[in-house]
């Protein structure tokens, strides 16, 4: 399929080279996209997949290298200039305004005036004709910040369609996706094929790409490691290629040999930022030495239900209790001095400061004790030596551990947060999507750092979106519906279809006996 | 999984309206108006009272007896206290009730003031007249911070900007117009804009280009503007003797300006004064409704995001302070030239600071910062009024600067209340470097 193809492709990228400063992000890179096709970019966190995509859309310039669309050479010297060759990207962090409605955020840049003011009315119009012809509602006047994760995607996919985008890149569209938009959005994709629209599309879930993709190349280190025919890899190929080695993709794990509850929850209930109960008399034990997965359709009060157990939201009813203490009304920092660490969902807002450096970052929950201070002073020896350390235990990739985080790839973030959590003196374990947007090779890691911890009696309460992380970590698994926890199920015996229809249904009580 | 029985309680049905800050500022109004019915009202001078809305004779006026305004007051209050312990879906009213409560206010004041007061009667509309007047630095302040911060550059050299543009725009006027002529005191005016407009170029690359702390810069801007002037007037302006001279003229507008009562109060002033309702106006026209508005704002909310839309921040943000420097000159001629005609060391006297106050009261929008000039010129006014009244309480007097304070009172139990959280532009103040 793809080699000896005589059409002049619509994307050409032949040699980019790229750096920053002790970074080499790419290194003589070469991608070919052709008309109508869908080519998939692969890498390991790091790898250099958005550089290359920033670069493409001119938001980076290139150290050497070329880029040709539709066969005409052009040098962008920025966003404006991709933007008119018909290139339209939506970003790994959505670069929206949350004050700004739908409509806003879409003309924000190209707007349409009417003299010398805005016209809103024809770019709702607009629209609207769009989420027609492709497939994707949402409503042009409401306010960015109170939509969903999945309808700012869409507002994303309109932005660059409502400036007549051509070439689609889409950097991984989908890691924050629960299942059922991953289905509707890849309905989307579909039909913008189906419309001639050429797509770059970048992903770490590598069952979406063989069902996708037309072609498919992988970064590695900033290189081409290779490149794929979907009809002919595998993801254990696909994998192999990425990370350069074998991948394990079920983890290994003996049987539990669960102690003590570590956190006991009581009749628990919370409200949402809005006031809405998501929260609703939840009850559960986490014992010493076990993982107990929640599992659940989002926005069953997965959110909420971490937010208070580590404190960081007030209870309106209920006990919470960590290691026999009762932290129902503790602060968060008196629940991690407990022993407890917490992997929050939202990497950015609560799990690291951007500005900060690495080693910054690493100790944000023990930066008052000793050895990092001395007293009132901070021990930069001992403060560097534990993020060597770490950095390298973790297998952070960066230049060094001075670097400010906001600098880091996604998935080096993420490792960043699972480092300084995971160490130290825990107990108990609080974990929300660990892995999201982290390439098979680190969620490989993550989830076997997750296994030893519960091995040396740490007790591990896991929220994941993931059915399949879910299923291959749990000793315990609960369903969450509507705020409750409608079933639990040894997680040797439950299988994907039990859990997806009590998920979807909520409680039938006969089928909720099981270990408990 | 006993627990998981556990449902709807008595305790939930409580909980489920719960005390928040809408309660407690209703609370206050509550208490305020069982206060005012109960201990205000009974001590309170029966005889009348007269507020006059146009100069004697033959005015027309409002007389009123102090213990029964006082009393329908309260009533106010205790209504809208009432209201905000309804249930969750008249929050709204609740809202309204508040912002009622808090415009009453204003003539409570007034009555209480003069029911303390030996002089049975004042004129009202010289007191608005005045607070209009008071307010158009206040306001014109309140846009060059609106500018600024909007495009996401803290700007607290307000009050700078706007004394280094009084101070050079009199120079001007007074060494080459000899303080006299119509012709120089207009060509004057220009030059205090274009020194705002210079001024805050100076802070714009400070903050921008220097990526200098904010707030650093704009203290570096007043602190040079208060040496230039004070060097200006006493090696400049002084020895060309021309100190003093004319400002700018009252005029009216035709037709409006014979409108009784009104047309005293609202159609007849000085240029600037109008011209701080254009901006004000034009302010809220450009930044909502046309695409520059919209890139600013951009700016100030996600630099990074407007960059991947190819909007030029650093070029937006640069436009942006300096067209609210150019107002903040405007404001500056107002002092020298308008107001009075002469210039004094620090004559601004904490206008650029109140100005950003009212900004802030009014959630960055040029309407709300307008509302909050508007009550800051009002107290300012009321102050000078109530020194004259000689307001008293069995032979004591009370000082002016209370109920001067008032108003600020009941805005910051407003503000907490009825009008919610203000939330500035998400990304001011953070230094911005454009992808490479
Ligand atoms: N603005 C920047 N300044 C310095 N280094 C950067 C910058 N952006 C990226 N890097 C570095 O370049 C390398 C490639 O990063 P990039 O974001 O392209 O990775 P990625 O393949 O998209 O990874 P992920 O899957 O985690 O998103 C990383 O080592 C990263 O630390
Ligand atoms: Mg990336």
């Amino acid at each position: 399929m793809a080699g000896d193809d005589e059409r002049i492709p619509v994307l050409d990228v032949r040699g980019v080279t790229k750096t920053f400063p002790g970074v080499i992000a790419n290194e003589d890179v070469d991608l070919v996209l052709h008309e109508g096709e869908i080519h998939c970019l692969l890498g390991e966190n790091g790898a250099g997949k958005s550089t290359l995509m920033n670069v493409v859309f001119g938001l980076y310039q290139p150290d050497k290298g070329s880029i040709r669309v539709r066969g005409e050479q052009v040098q962008f010297t920025g966003v404006g200039d991709a933007i008119d060759h018909g290139i339209g990207m939506v970003h790994q962090h959505f670069q929206l305004i949350p004050v700004f409605t739908v409509a806003e955020n879409v003309i924000l840049g190209n707007e349409l005036t009417n003299g010398p003011f805005l016209d809103i009315n024809e770019a709702r119009r607009r629209i609207i004709e769009l989420e027609d012809k492709y497939g994707l509602a949402v409503d042009p006047d409401a306010k960015v910040g109170d939509l969903s994760v999945g309808e700012q995607q869409r507002v994303e996919v309109i932005k660059a369609l409502f400036r007549e985008a051509e070439i689609l890149i889409l950097d991984e569209p989908t890691a924050v996706l629960t299942p059922g938009e991953v289905d509707e959005f890849f309905g989307v994709v579909r039909s913008l094929v189906d419309q001639g629209k050429s797509i770059i599309f970048i992903t770490h879930k590598l069952r979406e790409v063989l069902a996708v993709a037309d072609r498919i190349t992988v970064l590695r280190n900033g290189k081409v490691a290779g490149t794929a025919d979907p009809s002919t890899a595998t993801q254990k190929s696909l994998a192999n290629l990425m990370v350069g080695r074998e991948v394990v993709f079920q983890v290994a794990k003996g049987d539990a040999h669960p102690g003590d509850p570590v956190i006991k929850i009581t009749g628990l209930r919370v409200e949402d930022v809005r006031g809405a109960r998501t929260v609703n008399g939840l009850s559960v034990e986490v014992r010493a030495g076990e993982i107990f997965g929640v599992a659940g359709v989002e926005g069953n009060g997965q959110r909420e239900l971490v937010e208070a157990v580590t404190g960081m939201r007030p209870k309106i009813g209920g006990t919470v209790e960590i290691l026999g203490q009762d932290a129902t009304k503790m602060s968060p920092r008196q629940i991690t001095e407990l022993g407890t660490g917490h992997i929050p969902e939202d990497r950015n807002k609560h799990g690291v400061v951007g500005a900060y450096s690495i080693a910054d970052n690493l100790i944000l929950n023990r930066y008052f004790k000793p050895p990092f201070a001395r007293r009132w002073l901070r021990n930069e020896a001992a403060i560097a030596s534990e993020a060597e350390e770490l950095v390298a235990q973790f297998d952070v990739r960066t230049p060094g551990i001075h670097v400010a985080v906001d600098n880091l790839s996604g998935g080096n973030q993420q490792k960043v947060i699972v480092a300084r959590e995971l160490t130290g003196d825990v107990k108990a374990l609080v974990v929300a999507q660990p892995t999201r947007g982290l390439d098979v090779g680190s969620i490989e890691f993550i989830h076997n750092a997750i296994i030893a911890l519960r091995d040396k009696g740490v007790g591990v309460l896991l929220v994941s979106a993931e059915l399949d992380e879910i299923l291959s970590l749990s000793d315990r698994i609960g369903v969450l519906y509507r705020g409750r926890l409608v079933g639990t199920f040894d997680g040797a015996d439950a299988t994907r279809e039990e859990l997806g229809y009590l998920m979807a249904t909520g409680a039938a009580p006969e089928s909720e006996e099981a270990a408990s | 999984m006993s627990a998981q029985s556990i449902d709807l309680t008595a305790g939930d049905l409580v909980e489920a309206r719960r005390f928040g800050r809408r309660q407690i500022t209703g609370m206050v109004f509550g208490v305020a108006g069982i206060a005012l019915i109960a201990l205000v009202a009974p001590n309170i001078t029966g005889d009348t009272r007269t507020f006059a809305f146009e100069p004697p004779p033959d005015a027309l006026d409002f007389s009123f007896d102090p213990p029964t305004m006082v009393t329908i007051i309260g009533l106010i209050y205790l209504l809208a206290g009432g209201l905000s312990f309804l249930p969750q879906q008249f929050d709204r009213w609740a809202g309204r009730g508040q912002l009622l409560a808090a415009a009453a206010t204003i003539p409570l004041i007034l009555v209480v003031a003069l029911g303390l007061s030996a002089t049975p009667a004042t004129n009202v509309t010289n007191l608005f007249d005045e607070s209009l007047v008071l307010a158009t630095p206040i306001a014109l302040g309140a846009m060059t911070g609106l500018w600024s911060e909007r495009s996401g550059i803290i700007n607290i050299g307000i009050e700078g900007t706007m004394l280094g543009s009084a101070g050079v725009g009199f120079m001007i006027f007074a060494t080459l117009g000899e303080a006299s002529s119509t012709t120089w005191l207009w060509i004057a005016i220009l030059v205090a804009v274009l020194t705002g407009g210079a001024l805050a170029l100076l802070l714009a690359v400070l903050s921008i280009r220097y990526q200098i702390n904010q707030i650093v810069a704009g203290v570096v801007i007043n602190l040079f503007a208060l040496g230039l002037t004070g060097f200006l007037r006493s090696e400049v302006i002084v020895p060309s003797g021309n100190s003093k001279g004319i400002s700018t003229s009252e005029f009216g507008i035709p037709l409006l300006e014979q409108i009784p009562i009104l047309g005293d109060t609202f159609f007849t002033g000085k240029p600037i004064h109008y011209m701080m309702y254009a901006v004000v106006f034009l302010t809220w026209l450009v930044m909502f409704r046309t695409a520059w508005g919209l890139r600013v704002r951009s700016c100030g909310e996600d630099p990074h995001a407007a960059e991947t839309l190819g909007i030029d921040v650093i070029k937006t943000r640069y436009r942006s302070v300096v067209l609210g420097g150019f107002i903040a000159g405007l404001a500056g001629a107002w002092f020298s030239m308008e107001s009075q005609s002469g210039f004094e060391d620090n004559m601004t006297n904490a206008a650029g600071f109140i100005a950003l106050a009212a900004m802030i009261f009014g959630k960055w929008t040029p309407g709300g910062a307008f509302a909050g000039a508007l009550l800051f010129g009002f107290a300012r006014a009321l102050g000078s009024r109530l020194q004259f009244l000689e307001v008293e309480i069995s032979g004591f007097g009370i000082p002016s600067e209370f109920f001067q304070s008032l108003p600020f009172a009941v805005t910051l139990v407003v503000v907490a209340g009825a009008l919610g959280r203000s939330i500035a532009p998400a990304a001011e103040g953070q230094p911005y470097r454009p992808s490479k």
